[in-house]
């Protein structure tokens, strides 16, 4: 059934309010289902044999003694994982990782795995499973690895994207360059020009909830899989190719999620946990420990990069480029290439260039976090800004004004803007309270603009009417901030009933289409749209129950305030059908009723994002403290606005983890020290003032109600509006990510000492 | 592993002298349990000694305070006789963690995890405390500064455990105090941390002093220089200025994860400075 997704302004009366999550009661309680509270009878447990080193060949694995322990019932190395990959490199980096096949690549790259009857069991077996490695020389650093001696972490790497194509293996996996115009020409035009080089170091979701899942293959070549994760259709795809499995005979069932963030958009230890259940004949059960999610889960990248930007001196930039080196783990993606888009998407530039080098080191696998590679390029460029407004002295939000990316620029990194926030959330940034409150005694005030992309992709809903006319919505994107609690507005919205007659659930892999997984701040932008679409075809199926009811034609029934209404006196003014009594009527007027929707949510509508941060710095310790915060943020339609306000707040609690303490730090030896909390730290409350929000709606057209994804953006401006900050409190440029004390200190007595 | 709760002195003693391989006294566990999820963990007796009488008693004293080794450290700020005499090392106990840790964990378990990062053992070691040991053949009492020995080790001997920390009480015009450094608000470990305490004659001159620091070196470091710089002062700029220069030397840290050479050396002389004037203040100078 063909759906217009064109925005349409229009009253709401479901939308835009605020009642309670339909997962909140079962999660402050206890009894929500996380992926560890799942169990099987006869079920084993398994442990995951990890690599010490950095780098190194594994030579052989001998598992005999292993095997002997009491109560172990499967061992699997690689080779239980055959290479199904038929030359696919994407799936081939997936398998790779999930178990080290001839290098082990960092330190906590698996190597082999157990399932015993217990932990004890499991424990001992690990113990007697002897690896022998061939250890060679590691590079963890970024730049270090693009050095000309620098160990080669894959000697068949060749750089792609550079002509004439290299003969010489490197670490730069790829290259990617954005922009238009003519930066040379640009910057001969400038009157001031900043130069920086700047450096993020590594950083990690810090999801609470660990990775788990049980597996269970059963001897017919069918198989369940019970895991926390962002998206458990992709799950099934991933685990189904490298096990060999038709998709349809693999079942998956998401779990309730406590925070992913990117992290869960990627198997790690789920084929592992098949692969044991099927050579085992028995269900597994398998945890991650929180030391193996820092070493073996998907970390964000460290990163280093270049920024020039010139400008004149009534504040119109004139060029803009940066150079942008993200470390990849060992395994290439497109995380360089993303910096390279975002880095100047919020302004209007005559003369652009960006350059993204994908960099391979020995750490483990990058995958997405919150708006990926997208912090560390606001961070390089906002700072960068900020030091410029400063030099021609000018007002850091005015300048960014005037600079501003509107309707109709063209963008960075190619695309022409439709409407965006990014003038109005400045313009709101001016006019907030925040901007003009005085600073006390060694505080200093920093702002920064964000970006993000957002995505749409496909989505499958059914929503079901029951027989008492209440309503199951049935999803397949995993709630990972609300998302049901929204959808069932939206569900509301267009039904016309109200928001507890909803219970909207997230549906199996067996039990619904396909659906992209929570990423790309898609969650609600897309499916909001299949619900608003398969509610309208619910609503036609109603409309023609209405018409057998009546007898009269069904151009003549409409659909209204939950209501089926006849047209006109011509049918004798009837009284209108509810929902309750037409799903009442269901079997005698042709069966249950219900509206599917399957769809591709394009246009998802770019996000932009103003953050404005005081933070007080101590002078003789270094210790800094962010004392007020402040997130302006275009949502195109808030739908369930707290919720809204908790991504808000929430991407920037990460942000300033990220921008102040936050750090993966690595021994000479190649081995990470601080796998876990105590040493990786992550904010906790008392940190953090109250963060305050202010939502700004510019519809996206591309979405029925105006509704763009906002997830992500948050989490973009922080690092440098922190960053900024504390420059502008200590009166030195802080270049370094984390901005921790020690940095704050060691950059205050350098300033000293001239 | 076995788990034994003895309800006297001389059971645990026994138990603890007649394991055969690692055994372990369990205290608040607010350190032993955590360690106990570790894959490499082994031990094959467990000696909880809360159960023992009076473990969980604070008694004042004639010439001071007896702590038993089972008394949380929240349950020290809930004494107003010893919150009045040992401001200083109170609040070291109760930066401890979080008000759920605290609620578990106790002085003695910080002290014989031997961390040299423990909060309250500055604090202590400048209260010039001393433990009383309990072993196999009776009771022995030392000063507090020589219990730990190296992170992770302690001077204890097998069958031996603290049964109480016993702090002195003194003339008027006494104070102490107790900072640290760490980069969040609470759930952290000392990057540096400064125990001070003061004792002024009747004119608020400095009479006596003694200083500890804390994470600055494989144990806590009781530094006679520091204490040197303060001694018949009434704590002027010229004598923070010096006591500062004096911590830093007197600090002699790693660069690890936690912090490096230069930062650790530097705050040890800016909390020391501080720490100095809170319990300057605290004795009565002025
Ligand atoms: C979340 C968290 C935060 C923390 N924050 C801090 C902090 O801010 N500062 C800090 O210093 N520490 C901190 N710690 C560490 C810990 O809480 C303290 O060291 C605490 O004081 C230990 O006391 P306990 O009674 O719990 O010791 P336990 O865990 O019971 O014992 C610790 C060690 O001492 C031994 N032991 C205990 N009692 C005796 C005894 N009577 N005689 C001989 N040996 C004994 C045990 O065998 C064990 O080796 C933190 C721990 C956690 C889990």
């Amino acid at each position: 059934m063909s759906f217009d997704a064109a925005y349409q302004d229009q009253k709401l009366k479901s939308v835009g309010t605020r009642p309670l999550r339909p997962d909140g009661v079962d999660k402050v309680t206890g009894r929500a289902r996380y992926g560890a509270d799942f169990n099987m009878p006869g079920q084993l447990v398994a442990r995951i044999l990890r690599s010490p080193h950095a780098h190194a060949r594994i030579k052989s694995i001998d598992t005999n003694r292993a095997e002997a322990v009491k109560g172990v019932k499967a061992i699997i190395t690689a080779a239980d994982l055959p290479d199904l990959t038929n030359g696919d490199a994407g799936t081939y980096a997936i398998l790779d990782n999930c178990m080290a096949r001839e290098k082990a690549m960092y330190d906590g790259h698996a190597v082999a795995a157990v399932a015993a009857i217990d932990e004890h069991a499991a424990r001992k077996a690990l113990k007697f499973i002897e690896v022998e490695y061939e250890v060679l020389p590691h590079v963890t650093d970024v730049d270090a690895a693009m050095e000309d001696d620098a160990p080669l972490v894959k000697d068949d790497v060749f750089t792609t994207g550079v002509e004439p194509a290299p003969t010489k293996p490197s670490n730069i996996a790829n290259r990617a360059e954005f922009g238009h115009g003519d930066v040379e020409k640009g910057f001969g035009a400038a009157d001031v020009i900043v130069e920086r080089s700047y450096k993020t170091e590594q950083t990690h979701q810090g999801y609470i909830e660990p990775h788990a899942c049980v597996a269970n293959c059963n001897s017919d070549g069918s198989a369940e899989l019970w895991v926390c994760t962002q998206g458990h259709f992709v799950y099934r795809q991933n685990c189904a190719d490298l096990l060999g499995l038709e998709v349809s005979k693999l079942r998956v069932t998401s779990s309730e999620i406590g925070g992913g963030f990117g992290g869960k958009t990627h198997v790690w230890a789920e084929p592992v946990a098949l692969a044991l259940s099927r050579k085992a004949g028995r269900p597994v059960k398998l945890v991650m420990s929180r030391e193996e999610v820092f070493r073996a889960s998907g970390p964000t990248s460290a990163t280093s990069i270049d920024v020039r930007i010139g400008a004149t001196k009534d504040g119109k930039i004139t060029a803009a480029e940066a150079t942008l080196r993200y470390a990849s783990g060992p395994y290439a993606d497109m995380w360089a290439e993303l910096g390279a888009m975002t880095s100047f998407a919020c302004y209007d530039l005559e003369n652009v260039k960006t350059v993204g080098l994908e960099i391979l080191v020995n750490r483990p696998k990058t995958t997405a976090y919150r708006a990926p590679s997208a912090p560390m390029a606001a961070f390089a460029v906002e700072s960068a800004i900020d030091e410029l407004a400063h030099k021609i002295d000018m007002d850091a939000v005015d300048f960014r004004i005037k600079n501003a990316a509107s309707e109709g620029t063209k963008s960075s990194y190619g695309p022409v803007y439709g409407p965006i926030g990014i003038g109005p959330t400045l313009r709101a940034a001016k006019e907030h309270p925040h901007m003009s409150a005085p600073l006390g005694k060694n505080q200093g005030r920093g702002m920064a603009c964000g970006f993000w992309f957002n995505f749409g992709g496909q989505t499958c809903t059914d929503l079901n009417v029951n027989a008492d006319g209440t309503v199951t919505l049935a999803v397949g994107t995993v709630d990972v901030g609300g998302s049901r609690a929204s959808l069932s507005l939206i569900a509301a919205e267009e039904l016309g009933i109200e928001y507890q007659d909803i219970k909207a659930v997230i549906a199996d892999t067996a039990t619904l289409g396909y659906n992209d997984m929570t990423d790309g701040s898609r969650g609600t932008f897309s499916t909001s749209m299949a619900t608003i679409s398969a509610a309208r075809n619910a609503i036609t199926v109603m409309r023609e129950r209405a018409a057998l009811t009546w007898d009269i034609p069904v151009e003549d029934v409409y659909w209204e305030d939950g209501h089926a209404h006849a047209a006109g006196a011509k049918h004798d003014n009837r009284a209108p059908l509810s929902v309750k009594e037409l799903a009442a009527e269901a079997g005698n007027t042709g069966g249950p009723i219900a509206g599917h929707s399957e769809l591709v949510a394009d246009g998802a509508g770019v996000s932009f994002a103003t953050h404005i941060c005081d933070i007080e710095v101590d002078p003789e310790t270094g210790s800094s403290r962010v004392v007020r915060y402040t997130v302006i943020q275009d949502a195109g339609k808030a739908v369930h606005p707290s919720y809204v306000e908790g991504q808000y707040q929430g991407g920037a609690a990460q942000g300033i983890g990220w921008a102040l303490n936050e750090e993966y730090i690595y021994g000479e030896d190649g081995r990470l020290q601080n796998p876990g909390f105590l040493d990786y730290r992550i904010p906790v409350c008392s940190d953090l003032p109250m963060i305050d929000t202010q939502i700004l709606e510019i519809p996206n057209p591309n979405h029925p109600y105006g509704v763009r994804g906002v997830g992500e953006t948050s989490i973009v401006p922080p690092l440098a509006a922190i960053a900024n900050a504390v420059s502008n409190a200590v009166g030195v440029r802080m270049a370094h990510i984390p901005i921790s004390p020690p940095r704050i200190l060691a950059a205050l007595t350098d300033a000293a000492d001239g | 592993m076995r788990y034994e709760r003895p309800q006297t002195i001389q059971d645990a003693t026994a138990l603890l002298a007649g394991a055969e391989a690692k055994s372990y006294v369990l205290a608040g566990g607010t350190d032993l349990l955590v360690r106990m999820q570790s894959d490499d963990f082994e031990a094959d007796l467990i000696v909880d000694i809360k159960a023992i009488a009076g473990m969980d008693q604070i008694t004042e004293v004639e010439d001071g305070f007896v702590i038993g080794a089972g008394v949380p450290c929240a349950a020290l700020a809930e004494n107003a006789a010893l919150v009045a005499a040992w401001p200083g090392v109170v609040e070291a106990a109760n930066l401890i963690g979080s008000t759920q840790i605290q609620g578990r964990c106790t002085v003695v378990g910080n002290l014989c995890n031997a961390s040299p990062a423990a909060d309250s053992v500055p604090a202590l070691v400048a209260s010039n405390a001393r433990v009383r040991i309990a072993g196999p053949s009776g009771q022995r009492e030392v000063d507090i500064l020589d219990v730990p020995v190296s992170p992770g080790k302690t001077s204890l001997k097998k069958g031996e455990f603290i049964e109480a920390v016993v702090l002195p009480k003194g003339a008027a015009h006494l104070g102490d105090a107790y900072l640290r450094f760490i980069p969040r608000t609470e759930m952290d470990i000392a990057v540096v941390g400064v125990g001070v305490h003061l004792a002024l004659d009747d004119a608020g001159a400095i009479s006596s002093a003694r200083v500890a620091l804390g994470a600055v070196g494989p144990k806590v470091v009781l530094s006679q220089e520091a204490a040197d710089t303060l001694v018949g002062t009434k704590l002027e700029d010229a004598a923070l200025e010096a006591l500062a220069t004096a911590c830093s030397d007197a600090s002699n840290p790693i660069d690890d994860k936690r912090g490096t050479v230069a930062f650790r050396k530097q705050v040890a002389g800016v909390l020391a400075r501080r720490a100095a004037q809170t319990a300057y203040t605290r004795a009565g100078g002025k």
